[in-house]
């Protein structure tokens, strides 16, 4: 059971990923190219989900939306990571007032919705690929600087690092070669989790207008070009809101599958 | 001057100031092995994490520790880290939770190395294998190789054994080295411990509550109570003579051998009985 939920979850961001590595290279047709004749067909041949209302292959577009996505996932998971996990562990290890300091400042990160982040970005610097990742990488810095803090704290305790300080290894040695190995499976569920959060963030700001914007295609403003045709072609908006919901849930899954699978406690008697 | 001289040595933990060690002295020279013994709560670990500067932040240490001269109480940490593993290192109680679980065995025993020779992995791997042969462990280059989840209770032990011991330091603190393994396995470890210390020529504090366990490795004893010593001397003395009641009691304990079939064994209280009245001990 816990094992058909990780297998799942990996197919199904396989799948993205795949998706989004083809469209690197090849598509269907023009994801741009408007044709005027070819308006909101129906799925069929050669246009296997149909075209939209310019005319423009769905399937195609999809495929460039799962590129932007999974960039957008990259790019902001990774600044997370890379700020919020060294913090985390700076505060588990330092303790005292530079934890109280980490810690009180990520709070009110956490507390300041990245919507509004995204939009104050937007609002300065114009709505685009660069300004969401921003904005879904910062507010996301506070969940990883927790969950690095608490596996910092735990390890710190351990009789290893008490053996380690006592040959000699300094602070910054027992957080580089005891501490982050020891927590990187936490790190690793986060990230998965964090991802799925990106990827919803960015099919809101997207169909919000504050993140790519048009026409470059994005599941979130397929999405809503979609709605302006939601009683003639009602298809159109179901497979943008498929794939964001097929994509979440794979990474959701994958998340909660590698969690089980790391968790020792977890993981079922043979 | 000695290898390891504690003057007054007292710890405190908490706002509450609760003293875990009430003055404690003692010296130590090289190559001499000193026994420390005591229950659980007295002060043993505590005594031991001191002389390496290894103590929790919300401790507060007064008195003297002075280390080949150098004093350890106050140092600041990079100080203490060039000592530690060099001049002192520490055998821990629990080989199940002192071997860092991501890393190999080899690499984790090699690490003492590294750090204070500078020595690469290529090198060092020879010195760990033979170290690791040493403490009597068959197939070293295996287990140098191992994770130490597929190592046994004993292996790890050893395994710790041969980190301590790889660099040489001149005092090796052992905190109840033997109480997490079997009796067959501790003799094992025991009689390793020993040739080992005799090789290399190691001055060694050695916790235990086993007063037969202490009597296997070193010549002199101290037992403490409460935090304080209580009673210093040879082992041949303690177990001949002992003065206090407390130490009474426990070579009473370790000598199931005279006690006469049918009659019941001995307890430590019978010889002392701890101050059980609530609140501030004299």
């Amino acid at each position: 059971m816990k094992r058909a939920q990780l297998i799942t979850g990996l197919v199904l961001v396989a799948a993205v990923v795949v998706t989004a590595v083809v469209a690197v290279f090849w598509t269907p047709f023009d994801p741009l190219r408007v044709v005027a004749g070819q308006r909101l067909l129906a799925p069929g041949w050669p246009h296997v989900l149909g075209t939209d209302g310019f005319g423009i292959d769905i399937a195609s577009r999809l495929m460039v939306g799962a590129r932007t996505i999974l960039l957008v996932g990259i790019i902001s998971v990774g600044v997370a990571a890379v700020v919020g996990v060294p913090l985390g562990m700076l505060a588990g290890q330092a303790g005292g007032w530079v934890d109280e300091v980490v810690m009180r400042v990520s709070d009110v990160v956490y507390a300041f919705p990245a919507l509004l982040l995204a939009m104050l970005l937007a609002a300065i610097y114009g709505g685009s690929t660069v300004t969401a990742m921003v904005a879904i990488g910062v507010a996301s810095i506070p969940a990883f600087a927790r969950v690095a803090r608490a596996g910092a704290l735990q390890v710190m305790a351990s009789d290893f690092v008490l053996a380690a300080k006592s040959s000699g290894t300094s602070r910054w040695g027992v957080a580089r070669r005891h501490v982050l190995p020891n927590i990187a499976p936490l790190i690793g569920v986060q990230a998965s989790v964090g991802f799925a959060m990106a990827i919803l963030a960015e099919a809101a700001l997207s169909y919000l207008g504050l993140a790519t914007p048009r026409p470059n295609p994005t599941w979130g403003n397929m999405l809503r070009d979609a709605q302006n045709f939601l009683f003639v072609a009602p298809l159109q908006a179901l497979w943008p809101g498929l794939a964001i919901a097929l994509a979440v849930l794979g990474f959701n899954l994958l998340g909660d599958g590698l969690r089980d699978y790391l968790d020792p406690r977890l993981r079922e008697v043979p | 001057m000695s290898l390891l001289e504690v003057r007054d040595l007292r710890v405190s933990f908490g706002r509450r100031r609760v003293e875990a060690v009430r003055g404690v002295d003692f010296d130590l020279d090289d190559g001499q092995r000193l026994g420390l013994i005591g229950e659980s709560g007295s002060g043993k670990t505590v005594t031991a994490l001191a002389v390496m500067g290894l103590l929790p932040e919300n401790a507060t240490v007064t008195g003297s520790v002075r280390l080949r001269g150098s004093e350890i109480i106050g140092a600041p940490e990079a100080a203490l880290a060039q000592l530690r593993g060099d001049a002192v290192s520490l055998v821990f109680q629990e080989p199940m939770t002192a071997l860092d679980p991501t890393m190999r065995v080899g690499r984790q025993v090699a690490e003492v190395l590294r750090l204070h020779q500078g020595e690469e992995s290529g090198p060092a791997r020879e010195r760990v294998i033979s170290m690791l042969a040493e403490v009597g462990l068959d197939d070293p280059a295996r287990i140098a190789d191992a994770y130490p989840h597929q190592l046994s209770g004993g292996q790890r032990q050893r395994a710790i054994l041969a980190m301590a011991l790889i660099n040489s330091p001149d005092l090796v603190v052992c905190d109840e080295p033997t109480t997490a393994l079997d009796v067959t396995v501790q003799a094992l470890v025991l009689q390793k411990l020993d040739e080992v210390l005799t090789v290399s020529g190691a001055a060694c504090l050695f916790i235990s509550h086993d007063l037969a366990v202490v009597s296997q490795v070193c010549d002199k004893v101290m037992v403490m109570l409460d935090g304080q010593v209580v009673e210093t001397g040879t082992v041949a003395e303690l177990f001949t003579n002992p003065q206090h009641p407390y130490t009474r009691g426990l070579v009473a304990t370790a000598r199931l051998d005279q006690t006469r079939p049918g009659q019941r064994l001995p307890t430590v209280e019978d010889f002392y009985a701890p101050d059980t009245s609530v609140g501030e001990r004299p």
